[in-house]
């Protein structure tokens, strides 16, 4: 066989071992090229690729932000600063999304409640800084306790004023539900749709909770009215800017952590999974430890998002828990392409775009626009926009046909 | 935690070895197992030799499949006793610390990780700490790269090596699967139906495979196919409803009046 180049790199198998047969046989690295320079887009090419176009967007806006003036044709307002600032948090809670569904299989119609108690996590603290600029001007408690007659701070609210316990508890909130509910849920190997169902019950039965005033987190309205964070205005331009760079930041570290991830052994293990439960269990693993990890890492990553959201669009209410939009996050893995990184991203972008403009010229279209767009995307492109690139190459190299064994022995 | 007879813990990630000295390395015996009063075994006593290569046949419900569980782990039996070796008792251990300890398993129908290459199928079979950690911060060794390229080659899949699993033709998988199996660097090979769909010389390549495993590895083969079990056996059990009905060479086998009614009759 003409491919089979030798070479020393990746391993040599020892021929000594096989008595009778006296050729060396060696791994063919280059067996395959095209498929390798697919791969190595995969692994290589679309991290660089992400995180220089995300490194160069972000400066483009930042910079047209700041340097042209209003009614500049280059000028970036601020309102769209905000906005792109919320479409990388929900990059980034797709991101987290398509960890466990695309690469674990565990679809989660939940990971709202993720986002949501991320978002809660930061909303505390934002509550904490109005001070007494609230509506009572109550400089003790937030106003919504005090519009309930409540006298004193519920224990929970405790250390909500320290920046670093709300850093604490945006990855500790997330956290602990996920691993609460995964270890209960994959010990007693829950899998498929039933998994998917009991998560959205989670998300659904936490919105119930959050809407109730005596769970203490403002019932119905959430919290809002939010001054400053950290000290800045949130109100002010700089620090609208400041909020989207730094989701930016957090979502080049999110995409760093997952591209680690799911290019380490772990990663393979988890995508394993997906494919073959019992024979990675028959393989020595222990997939419900897996699936628990991922589980985790990937809440903790939907709860950063959540943290991010909450200052640039200024509420938080337990709207966020609804059962819909976890649903929608799942669309944008499902159309960006899932078990591809890079494709969570931009069914993320893409799909909140195309809902900013739709909702702003028939509103009532958009969740018609969108389930005639998950339904297209499923039929026509099932592996999403991202399957369409590697689909180019994966054509072309179906003409080569399989090698059979027998070539290699002869 | 894998335990020993006597209760005293072994060190879990460690292969354990089973203490063979009486030339058996697998002890089934008394081993019951019924569904909803259906008997799937029925007090059946195996034993199998350290390195010897066994075809398991019988008909549709004679318990091949059940006994198969029963020694993974997947099954608990009613009553009876699993033995690796002497001294360890299969039955207080879960199915990933079975695996662990030696015993492989070939599923039906091949499962293999379709989305890995071929080189990281194995690459994930091989023995090693399973632990999350050391997953996430792996890298392969050159000893590792070796074992793999060695594996690879015995099945036949070294020009295929970097192929998704999932582009494989089915007997290819199969001698994946198989490949996947001594990655693990077990002492026991439980073969469920490996020639079932494969073309004539696919059949042959898979008899050869598998007699060059006996020897070093003890093999159970669990097969359909008379004349693939004629091919490759040299000591053949035959099931019936649950229990022994015979046990010889092919030859005493085809001769005995029992198995001759109940099985090759049908033939």
């Amino acid at each position: 066989m003409s491919t089979l180049t030798t070479s020393s790199t990746t391993s040599s198998s020892t021929a000594d071992t096989n008595t009778g047969l006296n050729d060396s046989v060696t791994i063919p690295v280059n067996h395959d090229m095209k498929s390798m320079f697919l791969k190595k887009f995969e692994q290589l090419g679309s991290l660089h690729f992400v995180i220089t176009l995300l490194f160069i967007s972000t400066l483009y806006v930042t910079v047209c932000n700041l340097a042209f003036a209003e009614g500049s044709f280059l000028h970036v307002s601020d309102y769209t600063v905000s906005l792109f600032g919320k479409y990388l948090c929900y990059a980034l809670l797709a991101l987290a999304v398509d960890l466990v569904w695309g690469y674990c299989g565990i679809l989660s119609l939940g990971h709202g409640a993720f986002f949501a108690l991320g978002g809660y996590a930061m909303g505390m603290y934002l509550m904490r800084q109005i001070g007494d600029r609230g509506v009572y001007g109550n400089p003790d408690l937030p106003d919504f306790m005090v519009f309930l007659n409540w006298t004193e701070m519920p224990w929970y609210w405790a250390g909500s004023d320290s920046v670093l316990w709300m850093v604490a508890m945006v990855f500790i909130g997330p956290g602990v539900l996920a691993y609460v509910f995964g270890t209960l849920a994959f010990r007693s190997r829950v899998s498929g749709v039933y998994l998917s169902i009991m998560t959205q019950a989670v998300t659904y039965a936490l919105m119930l909770a959050f809407f109730r005033n005596e769970m203490g987190f403002g019932g119905n309205n959430g919290l809002t009215d939010f001054k400053e964070i950290l000290g800045f205005s949130l109100q002010s331009p700089t620090t609208k800017l400041a909020l989207f760079v730094a989701t930016a930041v957090a979502l080049a570290i999110g995409y760093l952590v997952s591209h680690y991830i799911v290019n380490s052994k772990m990663g393979r293990v988890v995508t394993a999974i997906r494919d073959a439960e019992s024979r990675v269990r028959f393989v020595g693993f222990k997939p419900e430890h897996y699936k628990l990890w991922i589980y985790v890492v990937s809440a903790m990553l939907a709860g950063v998002a959540g943290a991010l959201y909450v200052p640039q669009v200024g509420i938080i209410n337990p709207g966020e828990f609804s059962p819909l939009n976890s649903i929608e996050m799942v669309v944008w893995v499902a159309i960006g392409g899932r078990g591809t990184l890079y494709g969570a991203v931009i069914g993320a972008i893409l799909v909140s775009y195309a809902k900013t403009r739709f909702t702003a010229i028939m509103p009532e279209a958009w969740l018609f626009a969108l389930g005639g767009l998950f339904v297209l995307v499923t039929l026509f492109l099932p592996k999403g926009i991202s399957g369409l690139l590697p689909n180019i190459f994966a054509n072309k190299n179906k003409q080569q046909p399989l090698s059979a064994n027998a070539e290699v022995k002869s | 935690m894998i335990v020993d007879k006597s209760g005293s813990p072994l060190l879990a990630n460690e292969n354990i070895k089973p203490d063979t000295r009486h030339g058996v390395i697998l002890y089934v015996e008394d081993v019951s197992v019924s569904f909803d009063g259906f008997k799937a075994l029925n007090d059946l006593n195996l034993y199998i030799n350290d390195g010897e290569l066994r075809c398991l046949i019988g008909a549709n419900g004679a318990g091949k499949t059940t006994l198969m569980d029963v020694i993974t782990g997947k099954t608990r039996p009613d009553t009876g006793t699993v033995n690796f070796g002497q001294q360890v008792d299969l039955l207080k251990l879960s199915e990933a610390e079975i695996a662990r300890a030696g015993i492989g398993r070939k599923f039906q129908k091949p499962t293999v990780f379709e989305a890995l290459s071929v080189f990281e199928n194995i690459e994930l079979s091989l023995t090693g700490d399973k632990g999350i950690l050391t997953s996430l911060f792996h890298k392969l060794t050159g000893e590792q790269k070796d074992r793999i390229g060695e594996i690879l080659y015995t099945i036949g899949l070294v020009a295929e090596c970097h192929y998704p699993a999932g582009r494989l033709s089915h007997g290819q998988k199969q001698w994946l699967e198989i490949g996947m199996l001594l990655a693990a660097d077990p002492r026991v090979l439980l073969v469920d139906e490996p020639v079932a769909g494969m073309t004539g010389q696919e059949t042959e390549r898979t008899a050869e495979l598998l007699t060059s495993l006996a020897g070093k590895h003890s093999v159970v083969v669990v097969e359909h196919d008379m004349a693939f079990v004629r091919s490759i056996a040299r000591t053949v059990t035959v099931l019936h409803q649950g229990s022994v009905l015979a046990e010889g060479s092919m030859s005493e086998i085809q001769a005995n009046p029992d198995v001759i009614q109940v099985y090759l009759g049908e033939e």
